[in-house]
C-alpha cells in the first residue's frame, strides 16, 4: 500500500535505480516481505523505471502539471501529463491550481482536472490537493468533491512540499468525501494521504480510520495508498522487531 | 499562621533532555538506608528504554561531531552546576547510601572532581591512543579514535553518585551518548544529577537517564540492534551472561562487571574512555 518517492531537485539516475532495487525488495535478507504498490518520480526519471521495474507489477507513478506549484499554463500542463504518460507512466500525479480554487474559480479547476484526465488516457489520475494550504476542511471536501467529478481515480492530499501535509482529520474528511461519492454516482476513487505519516504506529491509525469512516473495500492497495518512504524503513525495523524479538536499529535498513 | 503544605517532589526519566514519566504509568517506592520512605521513581518499561535509544541516537551526530574541546568545556559546565547543587548532593547520598555527612561530602566533592577529570581527557585521548603510523609506503598513515555510538549502562548499584558519575562521564567524554539505568534501589542522586545535566549545556539526548527495575531494561538494551556498546557494571551475577550472549548476537562492545563493586575513589585511568571508542586510519599518499 505504500507509494514509494523521490520528488527531489537533486534526485539521480543512481538514486532512483536503487529506490526501484528497494521498491522490489524492500528487505533483501527476507524475501517474503511484500513489494511497494508504486514508486513516484518526476517525469524525467520514468522511462529509467519503467525499465527498472519491468515485470514486477509495481506501478510507475509521475507527478505532472506543474508539480509542485502547479502554476503554469494549462498547455504546459497537458504537455507535461502526455509526457509522463508517454515515457510509460501508468499513474499520474497532478496538482490542482489552488489559486484559482482559493478565489472561487471552482470551475477552472474542475476544467483542469478534467483536461489532464483526458490527457493522461488509461493511466489512472491521482488528483493533489494539496489540503496544507486549502485552509479548512470545507474546502477539503469541496476539492474533494470537485477532483471526483471531474474524473480523478484517486484523491491525494499533499505534495509532500508543503507543511501540514497529510493529517488524520483531513484524510478522514476525504475519506467521507470517497463514501459518499459511491453512494451518490456508484464510482470508487481512491485516498492516499502523503506526507508526514513516518511510523508504522501512525499507519495503523489511518487504516483503522480507512475501515471505519470509508469501509473495507477500501483497504486494498487500488483504493488506499500511503505516499511515505520513511514509513517503509519504520515498517521494515518493526518486521525485524517481530522476526528476531529485539528492537532493530537503522543501521539494518537502506537508509533514502 | 497556618503551616506550610510540603512541596513534595515527583522524581521522573530524564530522556532526550525532558524529564518524561514513564510511558508505562508506573512507579515504585524509594526507601532510604533504613527502609523509610524517600520518594516515589518512574519504574521505566522497555518501551522508555526504546525511546531513550532513539533519542540517543538522534543526538550522535551533534555530539560526536563537537569539537573535543567544546565537549571538554561541557563537561567541565557540569561540574560548575553540581558545585552549585552541592548540598542536595549531599543530601541525596545521605539518604540513599546512609553514609556519614562527611563521608558524603567527600563523595560529592569526588564526583565533581571526576567531572572535571574527565573534562581535561575530551581533547587529549586521541594523542594518547591516535597517532601517526610508520608504514613501508609513501602515505601519510592516521589513526585517530571515533565515538562508537549509542552506549548503554547499567550503573552501579551501591555507589548511587560517585560510581555513577564514574561509568557516565568517561563515555560522553569521547563523544558518545548514553542511555543509563540508574541503581534501582538507590536511583535518587541519578535523578538530581539528570536535573544538573539538563542545566549545563549538555545537549539533550547525549545524556538519557532511565530508572526502573534493572533486570527488567537490561536484556531490551542488550539485545537492541541500535545500541553499539554496553556497560554491565551493575547487574546482578546471574544475568551477566545472558546480556553478554545478546550483546554479542548486535555486535556491541561489553564492559563486563567485576565481581565485587570497584572502589570508586581510585584514579580510574582511560580504560573506560578507551572501551567505547573505535579507531578509525586514513592513508593519505604523499606523492614520491
Amino acid at each position: 500500500m505504500i507509494d514509494l518517492t523521490t520528488l527531489e531537485g537533486m534526485d539521480t539516475a543512481g538514486k532512483v535505480r536503487s529506490l526501484c532495487a528497494k521498491a522490489r525488495h524492500p528487505d533483501p535478507t527476507d524475501p517474503t516481505c511484500p513489494q511497494v504498490a508504486a514508486i513516484c518520480v518526476y517525469p524525467d526519471m520514468v522511462p529509467l523505471v519503467v525499465a527498472e521495474l519491468k515485470g514486477t507489477g509495481i506501478h510507475t507513478a509521475s507527478v505532472a502539471s506543474g508539480f509542485p506549484s502547479g502554476r503554469t499554463s494549462l498547455d504546459i500542463k497537458l504537455e507535461d501529463t502526455r509526457n509522463a504518460v508517454a515515457a510509460g507512466a501508468d499513474e499520474v500525479d497532478m496538482v490542482i491550481d489552488r489559486g484559482a480554487f482559493l478565489s472561487g474559480d471552482y470551475l477552472l479547476v474542475y476544467e483542469q482536472i478534467a483536461a489532464i484526465k483526458a490527457a493522461a488516457g488509461k493511466a489512472h489520475l491521482k488528483v493533489i490537493l494539496e489540503t496544507g494550504e486549502l485552509v479548512t476542511y470545507d474546502n477539503v471536501r469541496r476539492a474533494s468533491w470537485l477532483a471526483m467529478l471531474a474524473g480523478g481515480d484517486f484523491i491525494k492530499t499533499s505534495t509532500g512540499k508543503v507543511a501540514p501535509a497529510a493529517t488524520l482529520p483531513v484524510t478522514m474528511v476525504m475519506l467521507e468525501a470517497v463514501r459518499d461519492f459511491r453512494v451518490a454516482t456508484g464510482r470508487q476513487v481512491g485516498v492516499k494521504p502523503a506526507g508526514g505519516i513516518r511510523t508504522s504506529k501512525d499507519a495503523i491509525r489511518y487504516l483503522v480510520t480507512v475501515n471505519e469512516t470509508a469501509g473495507p473495500d477500501w483497504l486494498d492497495p487500488d483504493w488506499f495508498r500511503f505516499g511515505a518512504s520513511s514509513l517503509l524503513n519504520d515498517l521494515l525495523l518493526q518486521r525485524q522487531r517481530m522476526a528476531t524479538g529485539h528492537y532493530s536499529g537503522p543501521d539494518y535498513v537502506t537508509v533514502d | 499562621m497556618s503551616d506550610r503544605l510540603a512541596v513534595r517532589k515527583t522524581y521522573k526519566l530524564y530522556v532526550g533532555g525532558k524529564f518524561p514519566r514513564s510511558e508505562s504509568g508506573r512507579s515504585y517506592v524509594v526507601t532510604d538506608h533504613k527502609g523509610r520512605f524517600a520518594g516515589n521513581a518512574a519504574l521505566g518499561s522497555r518501551k522508555d528504554a526504546r525511546d531513550a535509544v532513539l533519542a540517543a541516537r538522534k543526538a550522535v551526530a551533534g555530539w560526536s561531531g563537537a569539537t573535543a574541546y567544546n565537549r571538554g568545556q561541557v563537561l567541565y559546565r557540569v561540574a560548575e552546576i553540581a558545585e552549585g547543587r552541592r548540598a542536595q548532593f549531599v543530601e541525596d547520598v545521605v539518604t540513599a547510601e546512609g553514609v556519614s555527612r562527611s563521608k558524603a561530602e567527600s563523595t560529592v566533592d569526588a564526583a565533581i572532581d571526576r567531572w572535571v577529570w574527565y573534562a581535561g581527557w575530551t581533547d587529549k585521548i586521541g594523542q594518547i591512543v591516535g597517532g601517526a603510523n610508520p608504514v613501508a609506503g609513501p602515505f601519510f598513515n592516521l589513526s585517530t579514535p571515533e565515538p562508537t555510538g549509542v552506549v548503554g549502562i547499567l550503573a552501579p548499584q551501591s555507589s548511587s553518585l560517585l560510581g555513577l558519575v564514574s561509568v557516565l562521564a568517561p563515555a560522553i567524554a569521547t563523544g558518545n551518548t548514553v542511555v543509563l539505568v540508574a541503581s534501582e534501589s538507590r536511583p535518587l542522586p541519578a535523578i538530581t544529577l539528570a536535573e544538573v545535566l539538563a542545566t549545563s549545556d549538555v545537549p539533550g539526548g547525549v545524556v538519557n537517564i532511565l530508572t526502573g527495575r534493572t533486570a527488567e531494561i537490561a536484556p531490551w538494551l542488550a539485545s537492541h540492534a541500535d545500541v553499539n556498546a554496553l556497560d554491565l557494571t551493575g547487574v546482578a551475577e546471574e544475568l551477566a551472561v545472558s546480556l553478554e550472549v545478546s550483546a554479542a548476537d548486535t555486535l556491541k562492545r561489553v564492559w563486563r562487571r567485576t565481581a565485587a563493586e570497584p572502589d570508586w575513589t581510585e584514579e580510574p585511568g582511560i580504560d573506560r574512555l578507551t572501551t567505547y571508542l573505535e579507531t578509525k586510519t586514513v592513508w593519505h599518499p604523499i606523492g614520491v
